[in-house]
């Protein structure tokens, strides 16, 4: 009998542990959505999306201009190499190449290393031994390698799901190996390929570390893509450190925020249909 | 048909090309921050670097004992506040929650790895310093308010790799443990969790590493002094945090001993980085 009670006693205090934990985890992110909305919303002016930053306006506008900039420039990079290379690893490498398991432990290995340390050697290679300066470019570069792992992968996983059916049946039709990538492989792959596409530019609007010593922290939209610019989430940091504009960091938050809710959305309509697609 | 041949053959060295492009850049980032990080921390003095206490770069001291602890201690924070959230949320997510639910949790979670750490850290600025300053006093700007930013933080990647690993358990797992007369807590807790061991282990591991190499968060609320940490609610600095305060004023064997925290750090990452490998291999997922 007293056994009895005990398990249930055990089962109840286990469950709430877990029940607790699945609110905190969500609470916490609805308080920190709303917090950030409700005291956001009300700083978005008119002046903070002038064309030029003065320190009366305090204008994001710039930075969203760098931040679109710096995205496409870095997806020009990352997207072309990371497909080639997961072409390469799914299509092409035998099985047990040496290679293709070295691509992938270092692969690993870049998506492991924290973004300061990109920061560093961005500035190392790009912004000095290279000479950019702190410039776009130079941002670019450094957030395209950052990214390249992300793309691989997801890239990868797309094209290990397309069925060998729709390979045997482009060769069966006298379709040469490149011929059947492109108009077979890669169309079918295409949903996959797109959400990794989504998921990396959530990370670039994100990052901060790695391009306060590559893009520089500018306010200002450079001329050409030598010059320095800060984008949205380097522009919230400038803010605190100099520690004079909340309501001007608030709204920033809130234009972050809504980017990253839009970017995770279309990311998960994508997989959505990508699922449907399956079945 | 001799056209379309080599068309083959220079699009095979392309995308051959392009795959070694990653470990390209995982040699460059090595050479790069070790050849300027190395020269540094000889000169300084490989013992006197790591072991030092006195970080004053205006005398030329350089000793970064302060942030390696400051680094540890805020990781071992969060670990202590996001693993068990994420584990249980992770427990949730595999065997309580209801099929409608998981459609709107999910997304949720995602989002939650999604935010960019500025932002955490300006949440963290405006909400959890005030809390911390009016119930425990101090500054607000602490160890524990790193911790607990950061322990949010990883719950998201901590919550992606142990469902994984939770729902690869068998279900029969389960399923034996019900007809030995065991409640459904019970089963899941003293059979399928165990089961799903190192998998979780590979998720703790991740969570570590993306701690450890946080930055912009950790550097709005951790106070950022450069002194050996000494209590939960004073201020620490940590490794990253040393780099990205310091590097845009500083110059020759300052900004030396700023890359050689970075190779620190890196040697931290790669070690975790292997570990995760490692394990992640030992349980296939």
């Amino acid at each position: 009998m007293k056994m009895r009670s005990w398990s249930r006693i055990q089962a109840i205090l286990l469950r709430g542990a877990v029940y607790l934990s699945a609110v905190l985890t969500a609470g916490i992110l609805i308080c920190l959505v709303i917090y950030i909305l409700v005291k956001g919303i009300p700083h978005l002016s008119f002046n903070l999306f002038s064309f030029t930053y003065t320190t009366e306006n305090v204008s994001m506008f710039p930075a969203l201009i760098n931040t679109i900039t710096i995205t496409l420039l870095s997806l020009l990079i990352a997207v072309p190499l990371g497909i080639f290379s997961a072409l390469y690893l799914v299509e092409y490498a035998k099985r047990g190449n040496r290679l293709v398991s070295l691509v992938r432990l270092t692969a690993e290995t870049l998506s492991g290393i924290p973004s300061i340390v990109y920061g560093l050697f961005g500035f190392l290679l790009f912004v000095t031994t290279l000479g950019f300066g702190y410039s776009l470019l130079a941002g670019a570069l450094t957030l395209a390698i950052m990214i390249l792992p992300v793309i691989m992968r997801t890239t990868e996983e797309a094209l290990m799901s397309v069925p060998d059916s729709y390979r045997e049946g482009s060769f069966g039709l006298g379709a040469g190996k490149l011929r059947t990538i492109f108009r077979i492989v890669l169309p079918a792959a295409m949903p996959g390929i797109l959400a990794g596409i989504v998921l990396s530019v959530g990370r670039i609007v994100g990052e901060t570390a790695a391009l306060i010593y590559t893009a520089g922290s500018v306010a200002q939209i450079p001329a050409n893509l030598l010059g320095s610019g800060r984008t949205l989430s380097v522009h919230m940091y400038a803010l605190w450190t100099e520690g004079l504009f909340i309501e001007q960091s608030y709204a920033t938050a809130v234009v972050l925020l809504v980017i990253v809710i839009g970017l995770n959305t279309v990311s998960a309509s994508i997989a959505k249909r990508l699922g449907k697609g399956k079945v | 048909m001799i056209k379309n041949k080599l068309k083959e053959q220079v699009m095979h060295i392309v995308f051959l090309l392009s795959a070694c492009i990653s470990i390209l850049a995982v040699a460059l980032i090595c050479i790069f921050i070790f050849i300027n990080g190395i020269p540094a921390m000889a000169e300084i003095g490989v013992f006197k670097f790591l072991s030092g206490t006195v970080w004053k770069p205006s005398s030329n001291i350089y000793g970064i004992f302060p942030m390696i602890l400051g680094s540890l201690y805020v990781t071992a924070g969060a670990i202590i506040i996001g693993v068990p959230i994420g584990i249980l949320t992770a427990v949730f997510l595999a065997h309580f929650c209801p099929q409608k639910l998981y459609r709107i949790l999910k997304p949720i979670i995602d989002l939650l790895a999604g935010i960019p750490s500025v932002v955490y850290g300006f949440f963290g600025l405006m909400v959890i310093l005030p809390l911390i300053r009016n119930y425990l006093g101090g500054s607000g700007s602490s160890m524990l308010a790193a911790s607990i930013v950061l322990g949010i933080m990883i719950i998201p990647t901590v919550i992606g790799v142990s469902e994984t690993a939770i729902r690869a358990v068998p279900e029969s797992y389960y399923e034996g443990a019900l007809a030995l007369g065991a409640t459904h807590e019970r089963s899941i807790f003293f059979t399928v969790l165990p089961a799903a061991k190192s998998g979780i282990l590979a998720g703790v591991i991740l969570g570590i590493g993306r701690a450890i190499g946080e930055t912009m968060a950790v550097v709005m609320v951790a106070g950022n002094q450069a002194i050996i940490p000494s209590g939960l609610l004073k201020g620490l600095r940590t490794l990253t945090a040393n780099i990205v305060l310091e590097m845009g004023y500083a110059a020759d064997l300052h900004r030396g001993a700023l890359i050689a925290t970075a190779v620190v750090l890196f040697v931290f990452i790669l070690i975790i980085n292997l570990t995760f490998s490692v394990i992640k291999r030992r349980s296939k997922i």
